[in-house]
């Protein structure tokens, strides 16, 4: 065939970026095409197809985009862990004259997957997902501010995987680290499609969660339960708004940078360039304006599903709430004010590096306040250890470590020795891990009976935990001493043998982690199988305080039958003490959103339309940005989104409830 | 949700937990607090291309510099075009207060044929630079300034994009409430861009001329 013809059909995409001769990478699609093509399979076979697309992919309901998010996110923790293994197993065998197994090529690559996935990915969908999930039933609502959306967004998010994916088996991911720094990450120096994946990955995935920070706003602002007023506002939801407002103010930001960053590959401008009066230096401001306040947009609901755990498991209520509040709006908007910490050795001077260190060490203050109002809520407690809980004091005691060196790296003259060092790989790990993977941990094992109807297994539990908690240790202390001794990160062989047995140590506790994720799905199959000992038939299992525990696991689609009223910032505590009692008459219809597909298909073509701008496949960008548009504008036509659940099917689902509490409360 | 607090005080000492008379939200109740949190969000991202411009506008690269490729009576003519569109876009709003659909109509026609001599005027002012060299390539200053005034240029080119469908929805539908509630939306967007215009034509032109 011709090949200008060629060219443009199929732009820069052939037959040489599948990556046929690298014999890892042609083994991990193998067992992936092979694990795809069975569940394709198995869901053909029992004709679930449609059944997924009525009731799930299309679906409007907050509580099943909440826990499609979870998935994506534990879906994607495999591949960003299996990233982290395979790193870990370089860094310890590549010593003495060895080149360890991977090659450099793809070495970087996996160090840059790892970030971007596990931030991106996992922490992100999860973090999200849990809101989803919680607020809107924490407020006492039918559903989020904008249910369409909410759709959409989810779909946006899972484009972006998709395409950060695809880069596994078609052409490569970026090779730059996880924030893509120019001058390497401009045209001159990676040609190559990886960096072009990276920004459409995060773009088409911004878009989406840009959306639902708008969407979970509203929601909080405007959807809340009468009585609710904001200071009495369960500390996730607050926490949960907090983090939203950040999303809107910061991703844009990202979007921004992103978007110069590509004018700079694509079209040529001098924005990121070392000549032509460019500045690289621009980029890394920008990104770190965005990255800064991303760090405590994963962390702040951890906060606030501690504070939720805490006051259950103790069976008192939060000790200092206001504080708690005011903290976490202090951490808001102190999280503008210390990007600069992340670059300190940009030479920007002592005075403005002054600056930066001290506002980075500001935000301690609120944070050590919250931690001592967990403590004193415990204080004098009644405490259940429970796995929630157990993962709320392993993050107590773990998080001060990550926060206190932390605090040592926001000191700009130890920085000036400590950047890009191992140190700072193994403080953020002891904060993101310490702090948000172990409270999405703590608030999936909490709030799972609420969403599936029955507990998840304690025993799994446990054994997942601790090979966790001391995986962890294991596998980040030791790079605390590499870090120390001036190892910097993104090595892939090293010279001197004296250090290697500080990574196999870290490659031990890695592969304790592994153990820690395997017994935690484990845990998932073997509390599905034991489903009936494990149910939970009263609606509120742990005896909590808040209003999402009002309501029966799983809650019915419309959430609650009569919409709550509130009195205290432990709404359903206060509504037990004081005798509530179930309404069991007077159903009316009630008003829902109707499901829609437009949320998947304008998504699918914003992944095509990113995935025709990575290869240069002109055509396939322009028809899905045309397509794309003609769906949304022929989606605003339908003027029918909602309809009623008739009266008659609220009573028969509360009936339903009725009849199984009264059961339980024989047994 | 004030429907509660009326139903409190009711029962006297028994309290009531939940919503007696409930009622179905009104519809669209959160648009508007959803799309100013929009506005804000996409407010950002011009304000990350001002800093942009604002570091980098300075950097010519020995090329061509604002004095040399600035013409304010094309830029105030533009201007005037874009001004001129947000005081029609307003009268479309006072119209469609009053119900009269056929004047909305011819306002909201009147504030598109502005804003698309808004972008013909900007596209000739391009077409101009870029004849002379003065290129997105040329230097980082060129760079921004092509990028902060285009992505202005793409917001109103989607804002018409928008009108045109709102006029056929008008058209086709009237002014239910919700079609009210999306021209209420395209306006805050038309302002909003208005606004963003001034910051650029103060910032980029108007300082551009006298550095």
């Amino acid at each position: 065939m011709n090949p200008d013809l060629v060219k443009m059909i199929f732009g820069r995409l052939n037959l040489e970026a599948l990556p046929l001769h690298e014999p890892i990478l042609v083994g991990t699609f193998a067992v992936v095409a092979t694990g795809g093509l069975a569940l394709f399979a198995i869901v053909t076979y029992f004709r679930l197809w449609s059944y997924l697309w009525r009731e799930w992919f299309t679906t409007v309901d907050h509580k099943r985009i909440g826990i499609m998010y979870m998935i994506l996110g534990i879906v994607m923790l495999l591949r960003g862990f299996a990233d982290a293994l395979m790193m870990r197993l370089q860094q310890a065998i590549a010593f003495n004259g060895s080149d360890g197994y991977l090659p450099a090529h793809h070495y970087d690559q996996i160090f840059t997957a790892h970030g971007v996935i596990m931030i991106f990915f996992v922490a992100m969908p999860l973090v999200t997902g849990l809101m989803n999930y919680v607020v809107p039933l924490q407020i006492g609502a039918r559903d989020v501010s904008f249910p369409f959306l909410n759709n959409f967004s989810f779909w946006m998010t899972v484009g972006g995987a998709v395409l950060v994916m695809m880069s596994l088996f078609v052409g490569e991911f970026a090779r730059t680290g996880w924030l893509a720094y120019p001058p390497l990450s401009n045209i001159g120096y990676s040609p190559d499609v990886g960096v072009d994946y990276y920004i459409w990955g995060l773009q088409v995935a911004g878009v989406g969660t840009t959306l639902s920070g708008i969407n979970l706003i509203c929601t909080i602002v405007k959807l809340r339960a009468p009585g609710m007023t904001m200071m009495k506002m369960p500390v996730f939801t607050w926490t949960s708004l907090c983090t939203n407002v950040l999303i809107v103010a910061s991703f844009p930001v990202l979007t921004a940078v992103l978007a110069l960053l590509s004018l700079d590959r694509y079209v040529g401008t001098n924005f990121f360039t070392n000549d032509f009066g460019g500045n690289p230096m621009m980029y890394v401001n920008l990104i770190w304006i965005w990255g800064h306040p991303e760090v405590y947009i994963l962390v702040l609901p951890a906060f606030g599903i501690f504070s939720e755990v805490t006051a259950t498991f103790s069976g008192k209520r939060l000790f200092g709430y206001t504080s708690m509040v005011y903290a976490t709006v202090v951490i808001t908007i102190l999280s503008y004010l210390v990007w600069l910490h992340h670059f300190f050795t940009m030479g920007s001077g002592a005075s403005v590096n002054s600056f930066f260190g001290i506002t980075t060490m500001i935000i301690s203050i609120p944070t050590g306040a919250k931690m001592f109002n967990w403590l004193f809520t415990m204080y004098r407690g009644r405490i259940r250890f429970e796995l929630p809980m157990m993962w709320t004091v392993a993050f107590m005691l773990t998080f001060v470590i990550g926060g206190m060196t932390g605090v040592l790296l926001a000191v700009p003259p130890a920085d000036f020795v400590l950047h890009n060092s191992l140190f700072l790989i193994a403080h953020f790990h002891n904060v993101i891990i310490g702090g948000v993977l172990f409270g999405l941990f703590a608030g999936i094992n909490y709030w799972f009976p609420k969403a599936f109807g029955f507990r998840l297994d304690p025993f799994w539990g446990k054994l997942s935990f601790w090979f966790w908690v001391v995986g962890f240790y294991f596998a980040f202390m030791p790079l605390y001493v590499l870090g120390l001794m001036g190892v910097t990160r993104r090595l892939r062989v090293f010279d001197d043998p004296s250090l290697q047995i500080w990574f196999i140590i870290a490659g031990f506790g890695a592969f304790l982690i592994l153990l820690g994720i395997g017994a935690m799905l484990v845990q998932f199959a073997v509390s599905i199988l034991r489903r009936e000992q494990l149910k939970d038939t009263t609606g509120d299992p742990w005896n909590a305080r808040t209003l999402e525990w009002a309501t029966s696991s799983p809650p019915p689609d419309y959430n609650f039958a009569f919409t709550p009223v509130v009195y205290d910032n432990d709404a359903w505590w206060d509504m037990k003490r004081r005798g509530y009692r179930r309404p069991l008459t007077g159903f009316k219809p009630i008003h829902m959103p109707s499901n829609t597909g437009t949320g998947i298909i304008l998504a699918g073509l914003a992944t095509a339309m990113g995935f025709g701008l990575i290869w240069y496949i002109w055509w396939l960008a322009a028809v899905s940005f045309v397509a794309l548009l003609a769906v949304a504008i022929g989606h605003t036509f339908n003027y029918h989104r909602d309809f009623h659940i008739p009266a008659d099917e609220v009573v028969r689902t509360e009936d339903a409830r009725t009849r199984v509490l009264a059961a339980g409360a024989q047994t | 949700m004030s429907v509660a607090t009326t139903q409190i005080s009711v029962q006297g000492s028994e309290p009531i937990f939940h919503v007696i008379d409930e009622h179905d939200h009104p519809e669209g109740a959160s648009t508007m607090l959803g799309f100013w949190i929009y506005l804000m969000s996409d407010c950002l991202i011009f304000a990350m291309l001002f800093a942009t411009y604002g570091v980098l506008g300075g950097n010519y690269a020995a090329g061509p510099a604002p004095k040399d490729l600035f013409d304010l009576k094309l830029v105030a003519l533009n201007t005037t075009m874009l001004l001129l569109s947000s005081i029609t876009y307003g009268f479309a709003m006072l119209t469609m207060e009053k119900s009269k659909i056929g004047q909305t109509q011819l306002w909201l026609a009147i504030t598109g044929l502005f804003g698309l001599a808004f972008l013909g005027i900007e596209l000739t002012e391009f077409a101009h630079m870029i004849h002379e060299g003065a290129t997105p390539q040329r230097s980082a200053f060129l760079s921004s300034f092509f990028t902060l005034v285009g992505t202005h240029g793409l917001h109103v080119t989607f804002g018409l994009v928008w009108l045109v469908t709102l006029m056929v929805q008008t058209a086709r539908f009237g002014l239910t409430t919700a079609n009210r509630r999306r021209l209420m939306c395209l306006s805050m967007f038309w302002h909003f861009l208005d606004v963003v215009w001034i910051g650029v034509f103060t910032f980029v032109y108007l300082l551009g001329m006298l550095r």
